[in-house]
């Protein structure tokens, strides 16, 4: 599909997401809390079919975090990216894809460990590549380290 | 005997009748034979230990000065050499096999990120800024990664430095 058939797919099945296409990919945007149903229609609907998630990660903007995930469909040969904005980042929650996408179960971990993101429904969330006494979120803006030299 | 014969055996060879006596001193047999043969541990962390398989290789080949026996674990190592960045998670790990190789031992900082932690130096939350906060190192060697030369060249400076350690009342560790 094209990006212009993607953008009226996705908007007859969900007419509150935006869009935006300054970058790469096609960014489909959208609030957390509205997240799983757009991902479940992404990866079951034989229009969209994105059976690969490559890459999951998340950007912290200080005032929100944004999760971001890029799709694509073997079958149809298209990708483009879901961003989906966290608003509280005191308490950041956010549904998991990890039963959609396997691969998801070790990014979510690494997100949440660097990030602190809460993945609801994970199946087994602790941290990945730091200790398991680590305290904070190291790739977070506000993260401080005393023993951290900066420029 | 010879003067260049006297640099490979530190020994002098006074003839009899019927064969020769040898004489030395324990200490230089000692570091003789302990520096012409460690066995580093095989341990590489990044880019630096290619650099160190390279210097083990048939082109540099680092068996000419004593250096062929690379052991998998560290109870029959006399030798590590930390080749690659040490973070915070794998410092324990490092100290623990350190203090399982037997005395004597040593250690070769190889690289820029085991002297002081390199390009991992500024804002970093899990780089350990030089490997001497966790182990002591004997030699270290500068670069990104240090060319297999200047591992074989430091190799052979810490041969160099055991060749001047007294055995009897004074170890590696008191004598610091």
């Amino acid at each position: 599909m094209t990006n212009e058939e993607i953008k009226s797919a996705v908007t007859a099945l969900f007419p509150t997401v935006t869009f935006d296409e300054t970058g790469e990919f096609l960014n489909i945007l959208i609030d957390s809390k509205d997240l799983r149903p757009l991902i479940k229609a992404l990866r079951y609907n034989n229009e969209f079919d994105c059976d690969f998630l490559f890459c999951l990660t998340c950007i912290d903007w200080k005032t929100h975090l944004t999760m971001v995930y890029h799709l694509l469909s073997k079958k149809h040969k298209h990708a483009f990216v879901v961003k989906a904005k966290i608003a509280d980042i005191n308490n950041p929650e956010i549904e998991t894809v990890s039963d959609i996408w396997q691969t998801a179960n070790f990014h979510e971990r690494e997100v949440y460990d660097l990030f602190g993101v809460k993945f609801l429904n994970h199946p087994d969330l602790r941290r990945i590549m730091l200790d398991e006494d680590w305290e904070g979120h190291p790739l977070r803006k506000s993260y401080v380290d005393e023993n951290m030299i900066s420029i | 005997m010879a003067e260049t014969e006297k640099m490979i055996f530190p020994a002098q060879l006074h003839q009899t009748a019927d064969g020769g006596i040898v004489v030395s001193k324990l200490d230089e047999m000692i570091n003789w034979a302990r520096s012409n043969s460690l066995w580093p541990l095989v341990f590489g962390t990044s880019c630096c230990a290619i650099e160190m398989m390279s210097a083990a290789d048939a082109k540099y080949d680092w068996s000419r000065f004593g250096f062929e026996v690379a052991r998998a674990t560290p109870r029959q190592a006399d030798l590590i050499i930390v080749a690659g960045t040490i973070v915070m998670k794998m410092a324990p790990v490092l100290k623990r096999l350190y203090d399982q190789m037997p005395d004597p031992k040593y250690v070769i900082a190889m690289g820029a990120c085991t002297i002081s932690g390199g390009p991992f130096f500024y804002n970093t939350y899990s780089v350990v800024k030089g490997v001497d906060h966790v182990i002591p190192v004997d030699v270290y060697i500068p670069g990104c990664p240090p060319r297999p030369e200047a591992l074989l060249h430091a190799m052979i400076t810490l041969q160099e430095k055991i060749k001047h350690e007294t055995y009897f009342g004074k170890t590696k560790e008191s004598g610091k």
